[in-house]
């Protein structure tokens, strides 16, 4: 075991995989020199023909992905900020999404898209765009929003050796976040949620950046007595659908916590999802904990107004204590 | 912009290129008859009037070579081997089709023979060469990708971002604007600037104008661009000039409310058919009446078999909506 941030464990995932299957091929803008320190040595170590800087190009960048991996190779694509994923977003919804369903299942298309996703740090309104509820909804795209050094590096690794798209999302502002990672070669697999915390009193499912809040939104709860289960997706499509399940069947209320606007939010679905397969084990309304529609603005005193935070989160929990379906 | 040169192909070469677009005109031709039947379950967009195209450029392809195609693609299937009973098939919606009927008409595609697929987005098919022809320079055995597609596709910016990097990266990438006279409805000075061919030159690309009704000039054209891809001498721009005869899509008389072009126009331009003028061409060299008349009368067969085995090939079974999403 080591201590690693999860911009290092993204940087090694990548290394291995390049090391361990040559068809492995990275590119998108600033690959070379590496924004964010993921993909920082790799140009020198792999060559110019396996890590290239790409033209600020979204659109190309995404297509060319899609034909590169429809003609045998394995593709991560970086594309920065998830924002930028819109200005890409004809080939990855158009393209990458769909091209294997429509042809009939003729080709696998192993792309992996990465980019950092949500708000927090003044970055403004485009740049700051929670994008997963978009891309759940294209059917074709998998979605993966690890939240730990752990399974930022075995996602990674599972998301590269996955034969379909995977849009693999980092949560803005946490790539310094450290933790224990196993030595060597390990995955974790795709659509196993995590159990950040066993409870009894309610279900509070939180993605990406909102695990942190919701966790220190159950220490100030536990000090009160009352004890959440908080259960991380870790992946959105697909989902685990039978983890969530399970756990309002154990506990009966439900909040869940998502940085992206209500509407058609991972939160959303996740409701839509309990309301239709364990109705009869809420014991309360379910309590969606969101950005509301509205953009996300630079200032820190506006930012943190609309993000959820530890408060809100633990106020929607006691929500659902105090209130009772009628029976 | 640059004249292609005057290289002439010899006569198997040149009734090979005949027999190719008298299968592409007989199966268009067929299906313009069979979508006034009704049968057919979507729109159907012919490629008649334009096959010297698909056909001088198809005949320096093989099948490790790659091509990705537009809305109007059948006649880029056909040209590039693909099987005419496996394209009926799919264009009836058909369980028989080459893409099991989940594509039709504009998704036409058979990656076996470097079909990349027709594609129903405009443009949609230039980044998906780039990619493939990335992968091509990646593999290193002299393979090229081409992207066909259309006067409305050069006013999409992926077709600058597509000549940028593949002037960038030395792509054996060949760039093949069929410009056939209107965007859907609009015609196409109305809505495009300057010439295509020359939007190549401030990237360092090659453009060349050709007269896309004669197979000839195609043929010579699309040799040299080919021949450069191969070589690694980066990508070309060729524009072909040829004419829609048909409307954008079949039906379009039952919606539209008035003419957008003169009968005139579509009578001059059906007077410069590239298939009766390069019949008269190989009459001119020697090429007897009767083997003419031979590659006539086994397009037709071919056509007739196409589209009796797409009447005879069962529904898609329901469960198939369900399969081929994920690999």
């Amino acid at each position: 075991m080591a201590k690693r941030k999860i911009i290092q464990v993204i940087n090694d995932a990548l290394a291995e995989e390049m090391e361990r299957d040559d068809k492995v091929i990275l590119f998108g803008e600033d690959v070379e020199m590496s924004l964010f320190g993921d993909t920082k040595g790799l140009a020198r170590r792999f060559g110019p023909n396996r890590v290239r800087n790409t033209p600020i190009s979204e659109n190309i960048i995404a297509g060319a992905a899609v034909g590169a991996a429809a003609a045998g190779y394995r593709v991560v694509c970086h594309m920065m900020y998830g924002n930028f994923l819109y200005t890409g977003m004809d080939a990855i919804a158009n393209q990458a999404a769909k091209l294997r369903y429509m042809t009939g299942g003729q080709i696998k298309l192993p792309i992996v898209f990465l980019a950092v996703t949500g708000g927090g740090r003044s970055a403004g309104a485009q740049h700051s765009d929670s994008v997963h509820p978009a891309l759940m909804n294209l059917g074709g795209l998998k979605v993966v929003m690890p939240t730990t050094p752990y399974d930022a590096k075995g996602l990674l690794k599972s998301a590269i050796r996955d034969d379909n798209p995977v849009v693999y999302l980092q949560t803005a502002g946490r790539g310094g976040d450290s933790g224990e990672v196993p030595d060597g070669d390990y995955v974790v697999d795709l659509g196993r949620a995590a159990v950040r915390r066993g409870g009894a009193a309610a279900t509070v499912v939180a993605m990406g950046g909102m695990l942190k809040p919701a966790l220190r939104a159950a220490d100030e709860l536990a000090a009160r007595g009352i004890d959440v289960e908080v259960i991380d997706p870790l992946t959105l499509v697909p989902l685990d659908e039978e983890a969530i399940i399970a756990s309002v069947a154990k506990t009966g209320r439900l909040v869940v916590v998502d940085e992206a606007r209500l509407t058609c939010s991972a939160a959303s679905e996740i409701s839509a999802l309990v309301a239709e397969h364990a109705f009869h084990s809420l014991k309360s309304p379910i309590q969606r904990v969101t950005v509301p529609n509205i953009a996300l603005p630079f200032s820190p005193a506006l930012e943190k107004v609309l993000i959820p935070d530890a408060a809100r989160i633990a106020a929607a929990v006691e929500r659902t204590l105090q209130e009772r379906v009628a029976a | 912009m640059n004249e292609a040169v005057d290289r002439l192909p010899g006569n198997d070469i040149a009734l090979a290129l005949y027999q190719r677009m008298l299968l592409v005109r007989r199966m268009e031709e067929m299906l313009g008859e069979i979508q006034k039947t009704g049968v057919l379950p979507g729109p159907v967009h012919l490629y008649i009037g334009q096959e010297a195209v698909a056909a001088g450029v198809c005949a320096h392809l093989d099948d490790h070579d790659w091509i990705a195609s537009t809305h109007r693609g059948h006649g880029h299937f056909l040209a590039k081997g693909g099987d005419p009973a496996k394209m009926a098939a799919e264009i009836y919606g058909r369980a028989d089709g080459i893409c099991s009927g989940k594509g039709g008409s504009m998704h036409v595609a058979d990656f076996s023979k470097g079909i990349l697929g027709a594609n129903g987005i405009v443009a949609g098919g230039i980044g998906l060469a780039v990619g493939a022809a990335l992968a091509a320079q990646l593999d290193g055995r002299g393979r090229v990708a081409v992207a066909f597609f259309g006067d409305g596709a050069a006013n999409q910016g992926v077709l600058s971002e597509a000549l940028n990097i593949g002037a960038l990266w030395r792509l054996p990438l060949v760039l093949v604007c069929e410009n056939n006279g209107f965007c859907e409805f609009s015609p196409t000075e109305t809505v495009t600037s300057g010439a295509i061919s020359d939007r190549a030159t401030p990237f360092g690309v090659p453009g060349v104008a050709v007269d896309g009704n004669d197979a000839f000039a195609v043929w010579a054209a699309a040799g040299e661009a080919v021949e450069r891809a191969r070589h690694g001498g980066g990508p070309t721009l060729i524009e072909a000039h040829t004419y829609r005869t048909r409307g954008h899509v079949e039906y379009e008389v039952t919606f539209l409310s008035e003419k957008y072009r003169a009968d005139e126009e579509v009578d001059a331009w059906l007077q410069r058919d590239p298939i009766p003028s390069l019949a008269q061409r190989l009459l001119e060299r020697g090429v007897a009446r009767e083997e003419l008349a031979a590659l006539e009368e086994s397009a037709r067969a071919a056509a007739e078999q196409a589209y009796r085995y797409a009447e005879a090939s069962a529904w898609p079974n329901a469960a198939q909506a369900h399969t081929d999403m994920f690999a």
